[in-house]
Order: C-alpha cells, then sequence, then structure tokens
C-alpha cells in the first residue's frame, strides 16, 4: 500500500482529484452510481417518455415529445392515455393479478422446499456441505433454455413422467401436464430454487448451534426450538430468498410461454404481445413502468418492515 | 500418613469426607469416544448436593465433553450418569433436571432479555404472567431489573454473563453447569463475580459443576476439584488438598507453582526417611508408610515453603547454599529465582509482611532451607 501510495502516477492521480475535488471514496462510489445511471436509470426515462406518447405507424413507432407548433413555439405532447387504458381494460389487470398469484404461489413453494435443503446443506459437515452447495449451483451451468425444454421432455404427454405412470400400470391415459399452470408453478419454481436455497444458506449456517442447545437445554422440544429460535433467526434469509424469486417471477416470460398453455395470462407475456405483435410501444412502456412500481413496492415495504425490526 | 494440615470441620457441610453419604450425581465408567479419539475415559465421579465442584484442565482434557454428557448434549459411549437417583441414559436434554450455562452465554439475540429469562419457563407450561413474574424476580437478584426490556447486544459483557446466569438458574435446575462462566470477562470483574457466584450458589443451594481452565478461579470456587488431564481426573479433592498433597507430578504442576526434583528412596527407617536426589543430594523426610529403599520418587516443594536466610539455619538439615540470580518484587509477594553452587535453579518466594525489613536482593549468597514436612514425595 504504501509502495503503491508514494509511486509517482498514484501521487498525480491524487494531484488531480484534490484539484477537482473528488475525494477516493466520491471515486468508489461513483463507478457503481454510474453503472446505475447509464444502464437503470436513463433507459428508465426512455421507456416513461415513450409511454407518455401515442402509438403511431412509422420509425419509431411513436409520436415524438416536442414539436414545433405552427407559430413556432416548442410544444410538449404528453398524454397519459395509455395508462388510463391499462386501468380500463380487464385484461391487463387480471394480467397483473395473475402475475402476482404465480408469483406468490411460487414462492411460498420454493421456500417451502428450499428451507429445508438450505438447513441440511447448513447443517452437513464441511466436505458434504461444499458438494451439497455445487449441485445447488451446477443447474446454472447449463442454459437456462435447454432445462425448460427438459422440463416439456418430463411433462409431455408422451414425456417421461406420464410413459413411467403408464408403464407402471397407475393410469390409462396421459396426464394432461404440458399448457397447465402446474407446469407453470414447476418450471418457475425449479429455475428459481437455488436463489431461495442461497440466501437462507448463508444465513442459516450463521446460525450458532449454542442457542439450539441452550433452547434445549431450557425444556424446548426440537419442534418448539425451531419455531422460536431458528425460524425469527432466519427471517433475514427467507426475506432475501423470497424477494429473490418473487420479483424475477412476476415479470417471467419464458416459462410461462414455453410450459403454460393459452389461458396462462402472465405480464410478461402481455409485454411481450404490445412490444412485438401489436407494436404499440407506448401501451407496452405503460405496461412495463406499472410492473416496476408493482415490484418497488413490495421491496420498499419489507425493507420498511426490517428497519423497524433492526431499530427495535 | 500424616495429615495434620487438614482442619477439622463438621462432616454435614463435607459429605464426601463421610463414607455412607449418598452421592446426588453419580458418574460410573463414564468413555466417549469422538472416533479414534477417546476424549472421556473411564470417570468416576460423585457429587453431593448443595456442592460447588470444579472441574479443572487444560482445553482439550475432556472436562467439556464430561459437562455436555451430564447436559445431554453428548451420549456416552458407555458408562452410566444418575442425578438425584436416576439414570439419565435415556433422557433428552429438554426433560433433564439441569441447566446450563454456555461459554458463550448463548442468549438469544432476538429476545430481550425478559424474554430469554422466562423461556424456560414458559417451555415448562407456566402462564406468562407467572413466567414474567419469576423472570423479573431472577433479574432482580443479578441486579439487571433496568435491562429487562433490552436485548442482548445492547448489554456488556458482564450483564450477559448474569443474564446467562439468571436464566440457567430461573427453573430451579438440580444441577447447574457452567462452562467456563467467567472467561469472557476481565481480571477485576472476574474477581469480583466469583464471590457472587458463590454467594449465589450458597443463596439457592443448587449443586454447582463449574468447568475452568483457571486455576486461581478453581481453587475460589469450588468446595472440590477435580483435575482432568487427557480424559482422565487425575484427583479429586478440596483445594487445600489438591495444592498441599498433589498426587502426582501433573498436578503438583498444574495447580500453582512447584519445585520438582528426581530422586531415589536412600533409607526408609522407622524414624526417618531419605531421598537422594539428582538436583540437591541427600533430603531428610519425616517417617512415611508405602514407600520401599530404591523406589523411584519425585519431590515436590512449593516456592512460598523455601526460607531464605543470609545465616546457615540452625537444625535443619535441608539446606543448600545459592546465588540469587533474579528477584521479582510483586508489592505483597517476593519471587526469587536462587542459582545452587550446582547450578539447579529453585524457585522461591517470600512473603513482604515487614514494610523496613532488610531484604535479600539481587546477587547475595543465600541460604535456602526446606522443613522436611513441607517437602511433598510424588510416585508419578
Amino acid at each position: 500500500m504504501n509502495a503503491l501510495t508514494r509511486s509517482a502516477p498514484w501521487r498525480g492521480t491524487a494531484w488531480i482529484m484534490g484539484k477537482l475535488g473528488i475525494s477516493g471514496r466520491t471515486l468508489v462510489i461513483a463507478i457503481p452510481m454510474l453503472w446505475l445511471l447509464i444502464f437503470f436509470l436513463a433507459p428508465f426515462f426512455v421507456l416513461g417518455r415513450i409511454s407518455l406518447a401515442e402509438a403511431i405507424i412509422a420509425r419509431p413507432p411513436y409520436t415524438p415529445l416536442f414539436e414545433r407548433g405552427p407559430d413556432g413555439t416548442l410544444e410538449i405532447i404528453a398524454s397519459f392515455e395509455n395508462y388510463r387504458f391499462l386501468l380500463a381494460d380487464a385484461l391487463y389487470r387480471n394480467a397483473y393479478l395473475s402475475s402476482i398469484q404465480v408469483a406468490l404461489i411460487s414462492t411460498i413453494f420454493a421456500l417451502l422446499i428450499g428451507y429445508p435443503i438450505a438447513y441440511y446443506i447448513a447443517r452437513a459437515p464441511e466436505p458434504k456441505r461444499s458438494i451439497l452447495l455445487l449441485m445447488v449451483i451446477l443447474p446454472f451451468w447449463t442454459s437456462f433454455l435447454l432445462r425448460v425444454y427438459a422440463w416439456m421432455g418430463f411433462l409431455r404427454s408422451n414425456g417421461v413422467i406420464n410413459n413411467t405412470l403408464i408403464s407402471l400400470g397407475l393410469i390409462d391415459s396421459p396426464i394432461q401436464m404440458m399448457q397447465t399452470d402446474f407446469a407453470v408453478y414447476i418450471g418457475i419454481v425449479y429455475t428459481y430454487l437455488p436463489f431461495m436455497i442461497l440466501p437462507l444458506y448463508a444465513n442459516l449456517t450463521k446460525l450458532d448451534g449454542a442457542l439450539l442447545e441452550a433452547a434445549g437445554d431450557l425444556g424446548a422440544s426440537p419442534m418448539t426450538t425451531f419455531f422460536t429460535i431458528t425460524l425469527p433467526l432466519s427471517l433475514p434469509g427467507i426475506v432475501a430468498g423470497s424477494m429473490l424469486v418473487f420479483i424475477p417471477a412476476i415479470g417471467e416470460y419464458v416459462i410461462p410461454a414455453l410450459l403454460g398453455g393459452p389461458d396462462t395470462l402472465m405480464i410478461g407475456r402481455v409485454l411481450w404481445d404490445e412490444f412485438f405483435s401489436s407494436r404499440d410501444w407506448p401501451v407496452a412502456s405503460a405496461v412495463a413502468i406499472v410492473m416496476l412500481f408493482l415490484v418497488v413496492a413490495p421491496i420498499m415495504w419489507l425493507q420498511s418492515v426490517q428497519n423497524r425490526r433492526e431499530e427495535s | 500418613m500424616i495429615d495434620a494440615r487438614q482442619p477439622a470441620i463438621a462432616a454435614e457441610t463435607k459429605p464426601w469426607r463421610s463414607a455412607g453419604t449418598r452421592p446426588f450425581i453419580s458418574v460410573k465408567n463414564i468413555v466417549k469416544r469422538f472416533g479414534d479419539f477417546t476424549a472421556v475415559s473411564n470417570v468416576d465421579l460423585d457429587i453431593y448436593k448443595g456442592e460447588l465442584f470444579c472441574l479443572l484442565g487444560e482445553s482439550g482434557c475432556g472436562k467439556s465433553t464430561l459437562l455436555r454428557m451430564l447436559a445431554g448434549f453428548e451420549q456416552p459411549s458407555s458408562g452410566t450418569i444418575t442425578i438425584d437417583g436416576e439414570d439419565m441414559a435415556r433422557v433428552p436434554p429438554d426433560r433433564r433436571p439441569t441447566n446450563m450455562m454456555f461459554q458463550s452465554y448463548a442468549l438469544f439475540p432476538h429476545m430481550t432479555v425478559e424474554k430469554n429469562v422466562a423461556y424456560g419457563l414458559l417451555r415448562e407450561g407456566l402462564s406468562r404472567a407467572a413466567a414474567y413474574e419469576r423472570a423479573g424476580e431472577m433479574l432482580r437478584m443479578v441486579k439487571l431489573e433496568k435491562q429487562a426490556r433490552r436485548k442482548p447486544d445492547q448489554l456488556s459483557g458482564g450483564q450477559r454473563q448474569r443474564v446467562a446466569l439468571a436464566r440457567a438458574l430461573v427453573k430451579k435446575p438440580k444441577l447447574l453447569l457452567l462452562d467456563e462462566p467467567l472467561g469472557a470477562l476481565d481480571k477485576k470483574l472476574r474477581e469480583e463475580t466469583q464471590f457472587e457466584l458463590i454467594k449465589i450458589q450458597e443463596s439457592l443451594g443448587v449443586t454447582f459443576i463449574v468447568v475452568t481452565h483457571d486455576q486461581d478461579e478453581a481453587m475460589t470456587l469450588a468446595t472440590r476439584i477435580g483435575v482432568m488431564k487427557d480424559g482422565i481426573i487425575e484427583q479429586i479433592g478440596e483445594p487445600r488438598e489438591i495444592y498441599e498433597t498433589p498426587n502426582s507430578r501433573f498436578v503438583a504442576d498444574f495447580i500453582g507453582s512447584v519445585n520438582l526434583v528426581e530422586g531415589r528412596i536412600d533409607a526408609v527407617a522407622p524414624d526417618l526417611m531419605r531421598i537422594q536426589t539428582e538436583e540437591l543430594g541427600p533430603v531428610l523426610l519425616p517417617p512415611q508408610t508405602g514407600y520401599t529403599r530404591n523406589q523411584q520418587v519425585w519431590g515436590a516443594v512449593r516456592p512460598e515453603r523455601w526460607a531464605l536466610s543470609r545465616a546457615k539455619p540452625e537444625a535443619n538439615p535441608n539446606a543448600w547454599q545459592g546465588v540469587v540470580e533474579e528477584l521479582g518484587y510483586i508489592g505483597h509477594m517476593s519471587h526469587y529465582r536462587i542459582r545452587l553452587d550446582n547450578g539447579v535453579l529453585i524457585r522461591a518466594s517470600q512473603s513482604n509482611r515487614l514494610r523496613d525489613e532488610d531484604p535479600i536482593s539481587w546477587d547475595e549468597r543465600v541460604w535456602i532451607s526446606v522443613q522436611p514436612a513441607a517437602f511433598r514425595v510424588l510416585t508419578r
């Protein structure tokens, strides 16, 4: 460190930064800030601006924001017509509600399946633990699309599951699993399970075994110990894991498109149709912005709950 | 052998002294193996009601494992544990009449002090009102009633220690197990807390078993001490017994400091015994039974048992000459390192009782001597 701070290029940089009034701390924060600005905030404003325009058949397919009036003045043309349209049309409302429902149910199932797995990994002895963790992460090394197609192979009418059940004589005709909500839930829970397991694992592995022993020593059965000690202490992990599943699940497009049926209505699909089938960019942008707020609202709420917990 | 040093105290306060008293906790032939490693091997231990028993030993000697077996967190590989006449073999930790105070305190971080203390009572099925009432009483006893609504991380180390004690005691266990209860406190607080712990133990009459590696702590707290080494209890006895009449070189060396010499029994006569030692030459001792001529023995002398003088001591044949090589003055005591003429280094200490005496100082040539009865003979 000393050798670095004494080197000529460093002193030169430090001198320039000093002249400009920039401290090292500002520089470090500036990099992620810049990233967010360019890749998140700027596109968001572009989207917001398009959502206030009207669809026209042109290139680009929306009206400009600024227009020269006949008297040469600059006019701003913006309308909230698209948002009004979203509220008025039941299709969008239903799509939002069913997206939230699908995401919520998927999150609950991911939690119910992920918690025991995370708990088991966190309590496993060291060499075994690394292998188990690797197995959780391993699916990421193959293409997501490929894995969803693999599920199609399982769920098809002449797929692995139906063929097995028929050959065992348990059923006579194949069960319709593809193109149902069931397949969508399977796909979402399967895909996002690692995002539930990893934060839960990180939390549960920190849990002090002495606390569990202390609870047992004070007369708590293993079940009571779980509900009074383990569960409350792992709440931050549950919240983090649930958000990591819930948020991407709301906007999920690929899984319902591939596994879901024609009546699986999710907002990701509506968004796609508006952008690419109807070429109605302004309405599509409005759909995207409303979805963003739908996603941000629960995060803000959970964050404030957690902050209040920490304060008290 | 003569043991005039033990004071005569009524037997009922020291039940281990009278044969036939029924022990409250009885550990028989306990073995605990972890794979190839034997943590506790064949330990027998009887502890009586109301005792404050200390298991003393270095880390890894098996003392914590023994404690955890009493609490039920570890199952013994073989042997039995009986508490108040009841065999503990099939009893899980949550059904045992024991409570434990953990070394890390293991306070529940998401609960207030009050909830931590009431936790065990609620598990007993006590009503909330009654549980919090009794938790409050307990917190008053450990002087933490003002902190009842705080979370553990808002407390000081000493306060956390008291919460842990209150939480473990509130269920009125038959046996309280304490794993290094004062280990995390600084020296001054530790000394104060030692006496507080004894006071609480005496007023509640609960039997305590304390695990510690700190010999001062064990000496101060304990009614009896069990010194452990490599999974075996080397010696069980009252603090005074352990210090004055250790049964092995390990115990003599582990408790306090000691000068050890090696030698053989030279003469066993009705009126005296003589050891020929490598370090000190012949040493005369009072007659003792159980030794044979030529037997290999070790001699142990506590530093404070040496007498230092400028003149040759009269009437004590066990006297040697040497030079003060080092002197450490620590106030109430002075520690000397004396190099004998044959090169052997002796540790001696003198209490500084008088202010204006002329103390023996560096590079002085002195006589050191030891009373025959203060020279302890060890066979292992």
